[in-house]
């Protein structure tokens, strides 16, 4: 219910009503959003949309960030990891083995 | 998808679940607040990925399942009227009432129809100045910016004949109430990344505060989910209980203040029953005074109808993380998502019906019937 997916402004418009309006493309399939909650939106920006209504918009360096730390735990956790690793290198264990 | 796709990466997920084996020492019981988080949880099988030591259990977070029977037996007797056109989210077309559901209303003549936002009601209600359009408002805080702004728009331009029937509830109440509970198991909690992204992050400092317990504000993809499990237990292991902020390329620490500010022109804060639950003190919203022409439950005075749940449910256990879903008798059995008997099955994104959609009842059989094969061999 809570569900919110993240589309890229391609239009800002204001429909008839003088309510802030934009297009947003979601993966192909284009909407119509409503941007009165985050006027500060520009084209080519990511929002959050909930039932249609602009949430947030999506902090691209942020976003960046957080993928970068996470992509870079392993190097940080080999730290801790035994000198002495009989095990060759880079062979995928299944997902959820226990250490 | 652009900031969907990325969060799925497999690798990435496999480097941050590794890294949840390492920081656990000990048992620890994780809430997971939303309902959409639940899903993701139990579709990716992320609970299996983790150490034994930490266990999900699966928060209330899903307002079609907490709406009250008085309320949706209130919203089928609107939409039965022939003067009315009820509007409603999809996912609430289903929940049964104490007499059958939206579909079998409409099914009946009963004009009932979907919408994607309920600001879609207002060109609805434009075309037909006949009709009394009425919107079924439920929803967490994530929903509420939305059914406000329709009441809103509505008053601001002069349309008459649209009123919203509404039954909102507010997350922090109830993560108060699950930790005043005598049976409650829950040490910390995923809290809700999209209901934050609204109201922003302060007002669950005085809950972390008073139940000393750590409150990870967390995304809906699998690595959001990994990483809020991750952040969680290591506060846990430290002794800690802040909230940290894991979905911080959407949540700010304030939230969306032009959205905060049309609900509280809107809406006022009333105490909510939730289903299976009961009554939460100061845990919902009702329209205002200054919006009491849009209020679907004044202009239709409906009848007080007694209603029954059933007593084979423990839904208002699974809502609090005192029970799983396997642990009731009638799951997968008497209650499945086509006849469900309670709260938690009546939408995909409650807890037992998670549980039935990717086939943990089928799991739970076999393990059960290699259980009694074990016994069987033993004796």
């Amino acid at each position: 219910m809570c569900l919110a997916i993240p589309g890229k402004v391609i239009a800002i418009e204001e429909d008839p009503h003088g309510v802030k309006m934009a297009k947003a493309n979601f993966g192909g399939i284009v909407k119509q959003v409503c941007l009165e909650y985050t006027p500060e939106v520009e084209l080519g920006d990511y929002v959050l949309v909930h039932v249609g209504f602009a949430l947030g918009r999506v902090d691209e360096e942020e976003a960046r960030r957080t993928y970068q730390a996470l992509e870079a735990l392993q190097q940080l956790g080999e730290l801790d990891a035994p000198e002495i690793d009989a095990s060759p290198p880079n062979e995928p264990e299944p997902l959820g083995a226990a250490p | 998808m652009k900031y969907l796709d990325e969060y799925r990466n497999e690798g990435i997920a496999k480097k941050i679940v590794d890294e949840i084996h390492r920081a656990v020492t000990r048992p620890w019981v994780l809430m997971e607040v939303c309902g959409g988080q639940t899903h993701s949880i139990i579709k990716y099988g992320l609970d299996e990925l983790l150490p034994k030591e930490v266990e999900l259990v699966h928060g209330p977070g899903c307002p079609v399942c907490v709406t009250s029977l008085e309320m949706i037996d209130k919203a089928h007797a609107i939409a039965s009227r022939p003067d009315v056109i009820f509007c409603s989210f999809g996912d609430m077309l289903r929940v049964p009432g104490s007499e059958g559901d939206l579909h079998i209303l409409k099914s009946r003549g009963a004009d009932v129809r979907v919408v994607y936002s309920p600001i879609d009601c207002l060109k609805i209600a434009r075309a037909n100045p006949d009709k009394k359009v009425v919107f079924f408002a439920i929803g967490f805080e994530t929903t509420a910016p939305a059914n406000a702004m329709s009441v809103w728009q509505a008053k601001k331009q002069g349309i008459t004949n649209f009123s919203i029937l509404v039954s909102h509830v507010l997350v922090p109440p109830m993560l108060a109430h699950i930790q005043q509970s005598p049976l409650n198991r829950v040490q910390a909690f995923l809290g809700p990344g999209h209901v934050c992204t609204v109201m922003g992050i302060e007002e669950y400092e005085p809950i972390c505060a008073r139940y000393r317990v750590p409150i990870v504000i967390t995304g809906f993809e699998p690595l959001d989910l990994l990483e809020g499990v991750l952040m969680t237990v290591r506060q846990l292991e430290a002794g800690e209980a802040r909230v940290e902020n894991q979905y911080r390329r959407i949540v700010s620490r304030q939230g969306n203040h032009p959205a905060q500010d049309i609900i509280n022109q809107v809406f006022e804060v009333c105490d909510r029953k939730w289903r299976g639950v009961g009554s939460i003190s100061k845990s919902g919203y009702k329209l205002r005074y200054e919006f009491r022409d849009y209020d679907a439950d004044r202009i239709f005075e409906t009848r007080e109808i007694e209603t029954q749940e059933s007593p084979l449910c423990i839904s208002g256990l699974v809502l609090k993380g005192v029970k799983k879903p396997h642990d009731c008798p009638a799951f997968g059995r008497e209650c499945t998502p086509m006849r469900p008997l309670g709260a938690t099955m009546v939408s995909a994104e409650g807890a037992c019906a998670a549980y039935y959609a990717y086939g943990r009842q089928r799991q739970l059989h076999n393990e059960s019937e290699a259980n009694q094969a074990l016994k069987v061999s033993a004796a």
